[in-house]
């Protein structure tokens, strides 16, 4: 962790020196905030179908992770993904209207929440099967690989999917073909209403270390940090020299879903302490004002911010659901 | 009939070089075909289907894989999502059990769920058939289950032709295919074209005209409706014997029309008979020929018993031309 103290330690250099990067994560993180928060407004006012995982004190790992990659590298995302989508560069009306089941949202409303994908900017999608998508994302790193590209893939997963069985048979193959995906785990704590320690055997990283794969162990809720160990773990993907494994600790504001309103698995001391001072949002405008950037900026980011959620959520409730003759379309391509 | 006679340009070859034809054709043509499983490149797979393809192609693209069925799936389905087109190979039917997830819950939805913008031409070849005397977890014929779900093409080869033909369409189809060889039938010879081919899905074949009474048989059972037709024919009785070749597609009309002809309809097939396949194909032979028929539907498929060990007790679980002819003379009140 010294060694990432001191990268991160650049990486705020880096940042007094041109806050523009920055600015854009902010603006990043504060539209994944603002989204999820609304999504639970119309959760709670039984405006939207289902059930929705927010993503609302995690967005520094996919803000972070995501500004290292190009359009054109890969990701894959989780059952908790809405994060994922806006970070790698999704519109807030679309994702609104697939969440609200229209025919304007990513998948024409069919894939719903947890299934939002992002063709154009190779998001090969969320998935609803804890760590089920650690194949798909290793295999879209072979076929990077085998295309002769540089492109890398993520794939993100929970504390949770360090369960499966699959991850570590994808990771075995990873290794030993030297493939460029990077395993983002990201340790929320609780594995959906059980604490991560009733479930995990032995340290995280020596999981990844297991498989031969570098991993790095990092502060989940700064950017600077997670950004710092993803542009690493992105540049050794597109050398060829194999897969890397980030492990960022983070913490979910929200339940495991919108309905989970009771959350007897944890304290409201410790959700607080985490909302009052590891709040990824507030930590990066401090870096950002630290480095002398004018506090009226910020401000305007936050209401162009909400401006634009709030035309997003107005443009899916407006929107047309899909045509019942959608109904059998797209089952075979 | 469509699978060739005696044509110029035709030979005979085994079920198992048909198959090795067909992938080294596809894998000369397209540069992102390949192929992955256990031991499908030193080893030529378990059966030998392979041998000498990694030879003319190398390990780039004949790739052996750890014995991890799941993982090797989820990474082909990822490659067939970004631009390649794999064919996964999983040695035993019985192992579709490890891949279900990737099967079932990735693969056969990624098009769906995406509304339509992501595909997944991913194909998985395996096996099926007992009497191999492998026991109860390498001898079963899982097709029924990969067929019960949207977004999943499955195709059962009964014969060299077939086999070729079949393989290359779901090579070429933008969509996951499980294909199933029967592995008692590798070393079966039969005429193959040597040009170029392939054989759409969803069309069925009559392997034998007839007019007394129809055998619809799916893949291991294919030859043995042929060896009953051949015995009924002996006794009196002209079988027509039409084989889907896919389930999903299904060509319905054809079984339907053969089913009219002949008013008396045997389904067989190797699966479990209880809540599977030809429980649908009677169905809808039923439903499309019910004013026509003499008799409901027979079906014959594998008993219900995890599959014996013991020889003696495991070739009374699988389907034969003899229950076959029986089951026809009965049809046709001929006992």
């Amino acid at each position: 962790m010294e060694e990432d103290g001191r990268v991160t330690e650049a990486m705020a250099e880096a940042l007094r020196a041109d806050p523009e990067p920055w600015l854009a994560a902010y603006r990043r993180m504060l539209t994944i905030r603002h989204f999820e928060e609304q999504v639970d407004d119309l959760y709670r006012s039984a405006r939207m179908p289902g059930l929705a995982h927010l993503y609302a004190g995690e967005e520094a790992v996919a803000v972070g992770v995501c500004m290292a990659l190009r359009d054109d590298d890969y990701l894959t995302s989780t059952h908790r993904g809405h994060g994922h989508c806006l970070a790698k560069g999704a519109s807030v009306d679309r994702m609104f209207a697939e969440l609200l089941g229209k025919e304007a949202g990513y998948c024409r409303g069919k894939g719903g929440s947890m299934h939002i994908a992002d063709q154009e900017r190779n998001n090969l999608g969320a998935n609803a099967i804890v760590g089920g998508s650690a194949g798909i994302a290793t295999g879209a790193a072979f076929s990077a690989r085998r295309r002769g590209t540089d492109q890398v893939a993520v794939c993100f997963f929970g504390e949770g999917a360090l369960g499966q069985g699959l991850l570590y048979e994808a990771m075995n193959m990873a290794s030993l073909w030297r493939l460029p995906v990077i395993y983002v785990c990201e340790n929320n704590l609780y594995n959906e209403y059980t604490s991560y320690r009733e479930t995990t055997a032995g340290e995280l990283t020596a999981r990844p270390r297991a498989f031969g794969i570098p991993s790095r162990e990092v502060d989940g809720q700064d950017v600077l940090a997670v950004h710092a160990a993803a542009r690493e773990a992105v540049e050794r993907g597109r050398r060829g020299d194999g897969p890397s494994f980030l492990i960022c600790h983070t913490y979910r504001f929200y339940g495991h879903h919108v309905g989970d309103v009771d959350r007897a698995y944890r304290t409201r001391e410790e959700e607080r302490a985490w909302r009052e001072q590891r709040d990824p949002i507030r930590l990066l405008a401090g870096h950002l004002l630290e480095a002398g950037v004018d506090p009226a900026r910020l401000e305007r980011i936050q209401e162009e911010v909400m401006t634009e959620v709030r035309r997003g959520v107005d443009f899916a409730l407006e929107a047309p659901y899909p045509d019942p003759s959608e109904v059998s379309q797209h089952v075979y391509a | 009939m469509s699978t060739p006679s005696a044509a110029v340009g035709t030979r005979e070859i085994t079920l198992g070089q048909a198959i090795k034809e067909a992938l080294a054709e596809e894998l000369r043509r397209d540069p992102t075909v390949f192929v992955m499983g256990e031991d499908v490149a030193e080893a030529g797979t378990a059966f030998k289907v392979l041998t000498g393809l990694v030879d003319e192609f190398g390990p780039e693209r004949v790739i052996d894989t750890p014995i991890s069925e799941a993982g090797f799936t989820g990474i082909g389905l990822g490659a067939a999502m970004t631009g390649l087109r794999p064919v996964v190979d999983i040695m035993f039917g019985d192992f579709l059990t490890l891949v279900m997830d990737q099967l079932v819950n990735q693969a056969a939805k990624v098009h769906y769920m995406s509304g339509g913008k992501l595909k997944a031409p991913l194909v998985v070849r395996t096996t099926l058939g007992a009497t191999r005397r492998s026991a109860a977890q390498h001898s079963q014929s899982l097709h029924a289950w990969v067929s019960h779900v949207p977004g999943l093409k499955v195709a059962l080869p009964s014969t060299p032709y077939d086999a070729k033909g079949l393989l290359k369409t779901a090579i070429r189809d933008d969509n996951p295919v499980v294909i199933f060889e029967d592995k008692m039938n590798y070393q079966q010879r039969g005429p193959v074209p040597e040009g170029e081919y392939t054989i759409p899905f969803g069309v069925a074949d009559i392997k034998r005209p007839g007019e007394d009474v129809t055998i619809v048989a799916t893949s291991s059972m294919v030859l043995a409706a042929l060896e009953a037709a051949e015995q009924l024919a002996r006794e009196g009785i002209s079988a027509e014997v039409v084989d889907p070749r896919t389930t999903v597609p299904l060509d319905e009309e054809t079984l339907v029309r053969s089913a009219i002809k002949t008013s008396r309809v045997i389904v067989v097939d190797e699966g479990y008979e209880r809540y599977g396949l030809t429980a649908e194909l009677a169905s809808v032979i039923t439903a499309g020929a019910f004013y026509h028929l003499d008799a409901p539907v027979k079906r014959i498929g594998a008993m219900h018993v995890p599959i014996p060990f013991s020889p003696v007790l495991e070739d009374l679980t699988v389907p034969n031309a003899a229950a076959i002819v029986e089951a026809a003379r009965e049809l046709c009140g001929r006992r």
